[in-house]
């Protein structure tokens, strides 16, 4: 008992620590910049409160079950050596993650409407909902493509500088046929569809497929599942306002 | 009682997030892997809080945190604006770009898929790369990216000049960084934008879009989570690059390199 007491203590520590910048910054632009005084500060406290508590839960839970997990997983695959079930597992992986991630439905309902305020689309509810429904799937489709991509990256032993700037050449070149409304939604998509829960899975699995492959090392082959996922919605999105 | 209710909603929405993932994991372990996973019960119950942990992290967020963030956000662009002159001059908005930098920087420090991402990298590099280290430099560009995007949308210039000469600056560092720190480096790109920094920074640019005359703010609003993706490469490829050049860090395990 007081092994968790002590753990727990430690892991509240760590997120008091991690959160303390920000209670600085907003502190010092109320006091010192705005001069006025904190709006319902005990709500504030208690949800304070919450978000130190949440922290330390979350860290938690992600050392003890989030990356045990994704080594489990590269491990059993590894072992059952089919290289077909690991790349239908990452399409899915990557594309169950995306589709429903909140941000994403943010974004291309924020697209939908840009498109059909300069004229791209009929300005009526239905054709908006349809079109950020289908801006979601094809999302989803890209970053699942990206995760197998990035996986089969990780079995062959590929360069990912090569990879990561040619994709950076692609993203140049359609902006400059992109209308300007969807550039700066297209921009913003790379960084919001990888999700809290998705991020540690995926470099977990990446570290660990990377570490159970002989002739594969952690650092160099590991990493870099994130930054595929990043990149194909960019490309997708400038793909699809051509198109769509 | 209504923050329960609050806490039960957040926790709702946690849950569907995790839906797809849970039921893709499940499908795969019973149908393809079928093989006994070690650790299950700790695995469990570690998924477990992590979803319970997430949940008081976004009740917490959007009580205390987003309100007072966003109100600043609306205030700071709004008490020094030139209203009705046409001509917009950037200097008058030094404490936006510095709330701006302030406030990338703060929030990338708490942002958990970060901490998941340098706890992995501290481990996989044998201790190479210090996991304060490295969110210190993914900090330190979000708040150089995010001060920089706010410069833009106050001037008013296109953000694909911004985000194509950052790419050339990251191709021009990818040339002389080393392969082992390059994965982790573009991956910072991504981690850096999502559960607290999102929501503050997208605030600021619509609430400095929609006050400064001249800017629409679903044209110029955008970009700011684009700025605070890319800045972070290049902070990350410089940070090992001095790392390295101080003979502080020391080589990577290399076994297996090819």
């Amino acid at each position: 008992m007081t092994q968790v007491l002590k753990v727990l203590a430690g892991r509240i520590l760590g997120a008091m620590r991690d959160l303390a910048p920000i209670i600085v910054v907003i502190a010092f632009f109320q006091i010192v910049v705005l001069q006025q005084p904190f709006p319902n500060l005990g709500d504030a406290l208690i949800g304070l409160l919450c978000v130190v508590l949440g922290l330390a839960l979350f860290i938690h839970g992600l050392e003890s079950g989030l990356f045990p997990l994704g080594e489990a997983i590269a491990q059993a695959f590894t072992k059952k050596s089919s290289v077909v079930a690991l790349l239908s597992f990452a399409f899915c992986l990557g594309f169950g993650a995306t589709v429903a991630e909140p941000a994403l439905i943010a974004i291309a309902a924020e697209a939908a409407e840009i498109v059909a305020l300069a004229g791209h689309i009929e300005n009526v509810e239905s054709v908006r909902e349809a079109y950020a429904l289908n801006l979601r799937i094809v999302v989803a489709l890209s970053v699942g493509t990206a995760v197998v991509i990035g996986v089969v990256r990780i079995l062959k032993g590929w360069p990912i500088h090569v990879m990561i700037i040619s994709g950076y050449v692609i993203v140049t070149v359609l902006t400059f046929f992109s209308a300007p409304e969807i550039i700066g939604i297209a921009y913003d998509s790379g960084g919001v569809t990888t999700s809290t829960i998705t991020v540690p899975l995926l470099t977990a699995l990446g570290v660990g497929l990377a570490t159970s492959i002989k002739g594969r090392n952690p650092m160099v082959d590991g990493f870099g599942l994130i930054a595929f996922a990043c990149l194909a919605p960019m490309i997708f999105i400038l793909l699809y306002g051509m198109i769509a | 009682m209504e923050f329960l209710f609050e806490l039960a909603k957040s926790f709702g929405s946690t849950l569907r997030d995790v839906v797809p993932i849970v039921l893709v994991l499940v499908v795969f372990q019973l149908l393809v892997l079928r093989q006994k996973l070690p650790r299950l019960k700790q695995i469990i119950t570690g998924f477990a809080l992590v979803v319970i942990g997430l949940s008081l992290f976004l009740v917490g967020l959007n009580d205390a945190l987003f309100p007072i963030g966003e109100t600043m956000a609306a205030q700071l662009t709004a008490s020094n604006v030139a209203t009705t002159e046409e001509q917009v001059r950037w200097m008058d908005y030094m404490v936006v770009y510095a709330f701006a930098a302030a406030i990338g920087f703060a929030t990338t420090i708490a942002e958990p898929p970060l901490i998941a991402v340098a706890l992995k990298a501290q481990s996989a590099s044998g201790g190479a790369i210090s996991a304060w280290g490295l969110r210190l430099a993914v900090a330190t560009g979000v708040a150089i990216g995010v001060s920089l995007g706010c410069f833009r949308i106050v001037t008013g210039t296109p953000l694909q000049w911004y985000i194509m000469a950052s790419y050339v600056i990251v191709m021009i560092q990818t040339v002389f960084a080393s392969r082992t720190i390059m994965p982790l480096a573009y991956d910072s790109g991504g981690v850096t934008t999502s559960t607290v920094t999102v929501p503050v920074v997208a605030a600021l640019g619509l609430g400095l879009a929609s006050n400064v005359p001249g800017r629409s703010p679903l044209i110029d609003g955008f970009g700011l989570i684009a700025f605070a993706s890319v800045f972070p490469i290049m902070t990350v490829l410089s940070y090992s690059l001095i790392i390295s050049k101080l003979g502080k860090g020391k080589t990577p395990p290399a076994k297996g390199d090819h």
